[in-house]
C-alpha cells in the first residue's frame, strides 16, 4: 500500500508549472505579503487579489474546483476571529438576543471578521497552487535559492523522501490496532478496554514507530556512509535565472506593489 | 482523507505583519543555533537522524484514540522528541515537520510559519524539557519519574503553546484576549491529557524496548539541553502562564498594543488627508469602487480562461495524467 495522495504536486503542462520554482516561490511569499498588509475592509483591492490568485488558477490548469476544496481545509479556523464581531468597538448593526444576553454585533468588528476570512481564503489558494505546481525538490531547490540553511533543507529533503514509508508503517500498525480490537466499523459500538489502556495501545504504536525510524536512520546513514557521504550537503549549481522568468518575476512585484498602493489610496 | 489540519496551526491571514515578522526572527535565530548545536553533537549522522524523525513525527501524528464521544485523543510530538532526542534536536526535528505541512498541506499559512514553529518547536521544545528535568530532578531520576515527567511535560507543553497562539492572535487584533485565552486554555487543557497519555505509553514502549536511549549521556541521541534550555523553558512557561490571565482580565491593554502595533491601518489615515477624494473623481465612493474591482476581476479571470483555452484547442494531453 503506499500513500501517493499525500502528495499534492499534479503535473500539468501549463505556464504557471513551467515557471522557475525559484520565481515562484518568491512571488508566492509577496502574494502573501501583499494580502496581509492590505487593510481590513478595502473590498476593490481584495477583489482584485482575488481575481489575480483565480487567473493564476486557471492559467495552472491545476483546476479551480480542485484549488477551492483544498483551500477549505483552512476554514475550521476562521472560529477563532468570530468573536471579533462582537467585540469590536463602533456602531452596532445587528443586535441579537439569546435567553439573558444580548449580543451587539458592530460594523468595524463586522468588517475586521470578514477581511480576515477573506484574506486567509486568498491567502491559502496561493499556497495550494504553488504546492500543486511545483514538485517537492523544486521547492527545496527555490529554498535553497532564498538562503534557507543547507543543513536544515537537506533534513527537510530526507524527510520527504522517506515520509511515504512511515506513513505507511503507520497505515500498517493502524490496520493491526484495527485487526486485533474487535472493530465493527460502527462508531456507535465501543471497542477495546478503558480509555487508560486505548492511550497506552496508541503509545505504544508512537513509541514503537519512533523506535523503527530511529533504526531505520541507522541503516540509512551506513548506506550513505559507504556510498562517500562524508558529512558535507552538496548540490548541484543553480541555473542562471532566463530572461523571461526575470520579467515575470518583475511585473509580479510591480503588480502587487500597484494592488497595495491602491489599497492605502482609498 | 487522513491528513487532517490541526487547531493549534494558524493560517495566513490571521497575524498582523508586525507579529509575523518578529515571530519569524526569533524562530529563525533558535534554529540556526539549534542546527549548530546538532551538527556539533551528531556531526554527520544529523541529516539522516533528524529527517527521520522528522518523517516519524509527522506520521505518528496520524495515529489516535477514540476518547468518546466521537472524539480522539491525537499525538503532536513536541514532548515525545524532547523526551527521546534532547531539546536541540527536537527544536530542528519539530521545525521541520511544521515548515512540511505548511509548505505541502497549506496545514497552517507561509507567513505564520515563524509564529506555528515558534509556537511548537520553541515554546513547546522549552518547556517539554524544563518540566521533565524537573520532574526527573525531584524524583531523583527513579522510573516513576521518567513516567510522569513524560505526562506532564506533553500537557505543559500543549498548554503553554496553546496559550501562545491565543495571544499571538490577540495582539494581532484577530481575536480578543478575554475570550480567545480562555478558549484555547480550556480546550487545550483536555487535549493535552490525550497527548500526555500517549506520551507516557510511547515512553513506556520505549523504556522497555531499548532502555538505553533514555539513559541520560550514555549515548549520543540523548543531548543535554543545560540550565539555558531549562531556564528558557521556565521563563516561557511562567511568562505564558502570567501573561494570559492578566491579558484576558485586562483586554483594553492588549488591544492598545494592538493599535500601536497596526500601525499600518492607521497609516490610513493621513494619507487620505495627503490625497484627498477629489483627485480621483468617479471612484472616490468605497461601493462604486468596490462594484468597478469586481468587474475588472471578473474581465481578468474570463480573460485569462478564454486565452487557455484558446491556446489549448490543439494540444496533446499530457501522458501519464
Amino acid at each position: 500500500m503506499h500513500v501517493h495522495f499525500l502528495d499534492p504536486y499534479r503535473p500539468r503542462r501549463s505556464p504557471v508549472h513551467s515557471l522557475d520554482p525559484r520565481v515562484k516561490l518568491v512571488l508566492a511569499i509577496a502574494f502573501l505579503f501583499s494580502v496581509a498588509l492590505t487593510p481590513p475592509g478595502a473590498w476593490p483591492v481584495y477583489l482584485l487579489l482575488l481575481s489575480l490568485v483565480l487567473s493564476v488558477e486557471v492559467l495552472s490548469e491545476l483546476g479551480v474546483r480542485y484549488v477551492l476544496k483544498r483551500s477549505l481545509l483552512a476554514l475550521p479556523f476562521v472560529l477563532a476571529a468570530l468573536p471579533v464581531i462582537f467585540t469590536a468597538q463602533g456602531a452596532p448593526a445587528l443586535e441579537l438576543t439569546i435567553g439573558p444576553w444580548t449580543l451587539t454585533i458592530t460594523q468595524p468588528g463586522l468588517e475586521r471578521f470578514i477581511s480576515i476570512a477573506f484574506k486567509s481564503w486568498i491567502s491559502v489558494q496561493a499556497a495550494v497552487v504553488l504546492a500543486a505546481s511545483t514538485s517537492f525538490p523544486d521547492l527545496l531547490l527555490a529554498m535553497r535559492a532564498i538562503r534557507v540553511p543547507r543543513l536544515l533543507v537537506a533534513i527537510f529533503s530526507l524527510m520527504w523522501r522517506y515520509l511515504f514509508v512511515l506513513v505507511d508503517e503507520v497505515l500498517r500498525l493502524l490496520r493491526a490496532r484495527t485487526a486485533r480490537s474487535g472493530n465493527t466499523g460502527d462508531p456507535a459500538l465501543k471497542t477495546g478496554g478503558s480509555l487508560a489502556w486505548r492511550a497506552r495501545v496508541a503509545g505504544g504504536m508512537a513509541g514503537s514507530l519512533f523506535l523503527r525510524a530511529i533504526e531505520r536512520s541507522d541503516r540509512i546513514y551506513m548506506a550513505m556512509v559507504s556510498r562517500g557521504y562524508d558529512g558535507e550537503v552538496r548540490a548541484m549549481p543553480m541555473p542562471e535565472l532566463r530572461p523571461s522568468h526575470w520579467v515575470v518575476l518583475l511585473s509580479g512585484f510591480i503588480l502587487l506593489a500597484l494592488l497595495l498602493l491602491i489599497s492605502y489610496l482609498f | 482523507m487522513l491528513y487532517s489540519p490541526e487547531a493549534m496551526h494558524i493560517p495566513d491571514g490571521f497575524l498582523s505583519i508586525t507579529v509575523s515578522i518578529s515571530m519569524w526572527v526569533v524562530t529563525a535565530l533558535v534554529v540556526l543555533y539549534a542546527l549548530r548545536q546538532v551538527s556539533r553533537d551528531l556531526g554527520e549522522r544529523q541529516v539522516p537522524l533528524m529527517g527521520m524523525l522528522a518523517a516519524a513525527i509527522f506520521a505518528g501524528q496520524m495515529l489516535n484514540f477514540s476518547v468518546g464521544g466521537g472524539t480522539s485523543g491525537h499525538l503532536m510530538g513536541a514532548a515525545l522528541a524532547t523526551i527521546l532526542l534532547g531539546p536541540w534536536a527536537a527544536v530542528l526535528v519539530l521545525t521541520t515537520v511544521v515548515g512540511v505541512q505548511a509548505l505541502i498541506f497549506q496545514d497552517g499559512g507561509l507567513l505564520a510559519l515563524g509564529a506555528n514553529a515558534f509556537n511548537m518547536a520553541v515554546v513547546g521544545v522549552a518547556v517539554a524539557y524544563m518540566a521533565y528535568q524537573t520532574v526527573l530532578k525531584l524524583s531523583g531520576g527513579r522510573k516513576w519519574g521518567v513516567f510522569a515527567g513524560s505526562f506532564i511535560s506533553a500537557w505543559l507543553s500543549i498548554e503553554i503553546a496553546s496559550l501562545a497562539v491565543a495571544l499571538q492572535l490577540a495582539v494581532s487584533g484577530t481575536s480578543p484576549a478575554n475570550i480567545a485565552i480562555p478558549a484555547m486554555a480550556a480546550v487545550h487543557a483536555l487535549i493535552g491529557v490525550g497527548e500526555g497519555l500517549i506520551t507516557l505509553g510511547a515512553v513506556a514502549f520505549v523504556i522497555a524496548a531499548r532502555p538505553d536511549l533514555l539513559q541520560v549521556g550514555k549515548t549520543r541521541l540523548v543531548m543535554v539541553g543545560g540550565k539555558t534550555v531549562w531556564a528558557a523553558g521556565l521563563l516561557l512557561a511562567l511568562g505564558l502562564a502570567i501573561a494570559s490571565p492578566l491579558a484576558s482580565s485586562n483586554p483594553d491593554g492588549l488591544e492598545w498594543v494592538a493599535r500601536q502595533q497596526g500601525f499600518l491601518d492607521t497609516a490610513r489615515g493621513p494619507l487620505y488627508q495627503v490625497i484627498p477624494n477629489y483627485l480621483l473623481p468617479g471612484i472616490s465612493n468605497q461601493a462604486l469602487a468596490t462594484v468597478l474591482a469586481g468587474l475588472i476581476g471578473v474581465l481578468i479571470v474570463f480573460g485569462v480562461a478564454l486565452a487557455v483555452a484558446y491556446l489549448r484547442r490543439n494540444r496533446q494531453p499530457l501522458k501519464n495524467r
